[in-house]
């Protein structure tokens, strides 16, 4: 029974999630901030799988889901900015059509916005002010990351408090279902992550490094669905990953004892000379404390983004090919299908890889941050 | 350039959502779950303390149950062996009994016939006394008015009997 009323919870939250993008084009207006709209224009220009790729890796201010007939086929996302101290807030769909938002503010005057397509602005929103200038106001808007973002963090709460309903209602017995799929990931991170590189403090830090493991797998994973609403690039982007390595950088820094201090500022078995008169040591050490999250972010981004690129590398293939030639284009779809398939396979191997290795390097600086003095 | 430029709203939206899941995984999910997890660790690492000593506690018991039973095969042994001796010492007993029974019995019988015998020949010898008294007492009566010869004759009979007798 609870089994059935955890897949409507699930299915019905997802429908939530649905209703909330559905076509309103009926009682469209201006406050809408969320519509699907068919696109009449044609698409004639030349395949160009640079712009594709491109146009999958980074954010944008609608979720384009597919093309049919020539039409583009895409979820409008709600654009939120802040200017001159005035909140906008208004569907990205007007950019589709006009290329520029109209309004007024609370003095009645004409304010524009503007997606420039090229300049220093290029794809995101600016306001245009009298004279022609562009100013990039404070821009909060729910884009596709964003988007993609709180549909997998909504997921990872459900699943995560349906497991702990689980352990609640379900005591000594042996897990079931979602708690057991969760479990054995439970347990090795405990196991295997927090408790050999933290040590006896490692319960302060559990929550933290699980909540950082599912974070990532979940969101690496759900990356890989290429239908709507997954397959958002979430951690291949640089600020997801800069937030959480910066989670990291505060936790390990501000729950440091004196002998993580100590270690920085005056490293021991170091020559005197290399902290006096030049503290080359101490200065090498808090540079140090800033690269690790720097590189943590770096790293994780740079592998989703990467395996993203490879895998639509090898479907753009086939197109690239078909331009060329249809037959060409036919024989070359089993090979790059065989090559995307391998890729993926790959890229849910990466998804586990990365969420661990995060996982991991932050347990080490939180066991170097919780060190005590030895004796 | 974009691609590694962090969008300040990307930042802003972020923060918010990771800091809300990690809250609310922190205070709601993972206590529960990790707690569980120790404590089932803990019942199952009791559990197989308890296996292991159940299975200690009931080995000893089988080794006592051995020894037990060995006592009590030696006990047996030892009583049967008793109860044979006794057995025996009885039947010894009664044989023994039995016989002096036996010879007091025919003693006694021996007595009894001894006794039977000498009250019978005493009686006879008395009948017979009797009867030679009257057998005397007719002969005499006729013989003895007769002649001497003949009273010689009876003493010698007298003789002859009392002889006889003390040879008796």
């Amino acid at each position: 029974m609870t089994e059935k009323k955890n897949i409507i919870i699930i299915t019905l939250s997802f429908l939530i999630c649905f209703i909330f993008f559905m076509p309103r084009n009926v009682m469209a207006e201006d406050n809408k901030h969320s519509e699907i709209v068919e696109d009449i224009e044609e698409i004639e220009e030349k395949f160009d799988a640079g712009e594709l790729i491109f146009d999958h890796i980074l954010d944008s201010y609608d979720w384009h889901i597919c093309t049919w007939k020539g039409k583009h086929i895409s979820v409008y996302l709600p654009i939120i900015v802040f200017s001159e101290g005035e909140l906008y807030c208004f569907s990205s769909r007007h950019f589709h059509h006009e290329h520029q938002y109209h309004t007024k503010n609370k003095h009645g005057d004409d304010v524009v916005f503007e997606i420039p397509s090229e300049g220093r602005y290029e794809g995101k929103v600016v306001r245009v002010m009298d004279d022609g200038t562009q100013i990039r106001p404070f821009d909060i808007s729910i884009t596709k990351t964003v988007c993609g973002l709180l549909i997998s963090c909504t997921l990872l709460v459900i699943v995560f408090l349906l497991v702990a309903k689980g352990y609640r209602t379900r005591g000594f017995k042996a897990p079931k279902g979602l708690q057991a799929l969760i479990e054995p990931l439970v347990v090795y991170v405990r196991d295997e992550i927090a408790k050999p590189n933290i040590g006896e403090k490692y319960e302060r830090y559990l929550p933290y490094l699980l909540t950082v493991f599912f974070f990532i797998f979940f969101n690496n994973i759900l990356g890989l669905i290429p239908f709507f609403p997954f397959g958002a690039n979430v951690t291949g982007n640089i600020a997801v990953t800069a937030v959480i390595a910066l989670f990291t950088f505060f936790i390990t820094n501000f729950t440091g004892t004196k002998h993580y201090y100590e270690d920085i500022f005056n490293t021991p078995g170091v020559p005197w000379w290399l902290k006096f008169p030049l503290p080359l040591m101490p200065i090498i050490e808090v540079v140090g404390c800033f690269i690790k999250p720097v590189v943590l972010a770096i790293r994780l981004f740079a592998n989703i983004t990467a395996g993203h690129i490879v895998l639509l590398g090898f479907i753009c293939m086939i197109f690239i090919v078909g331009e060329m030639s249809a037959m060409a284009g036919a024989g070359m779809s089993v090979m790059s299908l065989i090559l995307a398939i391998f890729a993926d396979c790959l890229e849910v191997l990466v998804a586990y890889i990365q969420a661990y290795v995060f996982t991991l390097l932050s347990a080490i600086y939180f066991g170097m941050a919780a060190k005590e003095i030895e004796n | 350039m974009e691609l590694i430029t962090p969008d300040f709203g990307l930042l802003f939206w972020m923060t918010i959502a990771f800091g809300i899941v990690f809250f609310v995984l922190a205070k709601f999910a993972f206590p529960v779950i990790n707690g569980m997890l120790k404590k089932r660790e803990e019942e199952i690492n009791n559990a197989l303390e308890l296996a292991e000593r159940t299975h200690k506690e009931m080995e000893q018991l089988q080794a006592d149950n051995e020894q037990l039973l060995q006592q009590a095969r030696e006990e047996r042994v030892k009583m049967l062996n008793e109860a044979k001796q006794l057995s025996d010492k009885f039947v010894e007993d009664a044989k023994v009994k039995a016989n002096e029974e036996k010879d007091r019995i025919i003693e006694n019988a021996k007595e009894v016939i001894e006794h039977e015998k000498l009250a019978a020949t005493t009686e006879i010898k008395n009948q017979i006394a009797d009867i030679s008294i009257k057998v005397a007492e007719k002969i005499l009566g006729k013989a003895l008015e007769s002649d001497k010869e003949q009273l010689d004759y009876i003493n010698r009979l007298l003789e002859e009997i009392e002889e006889r007798n003390q040879i008796h």
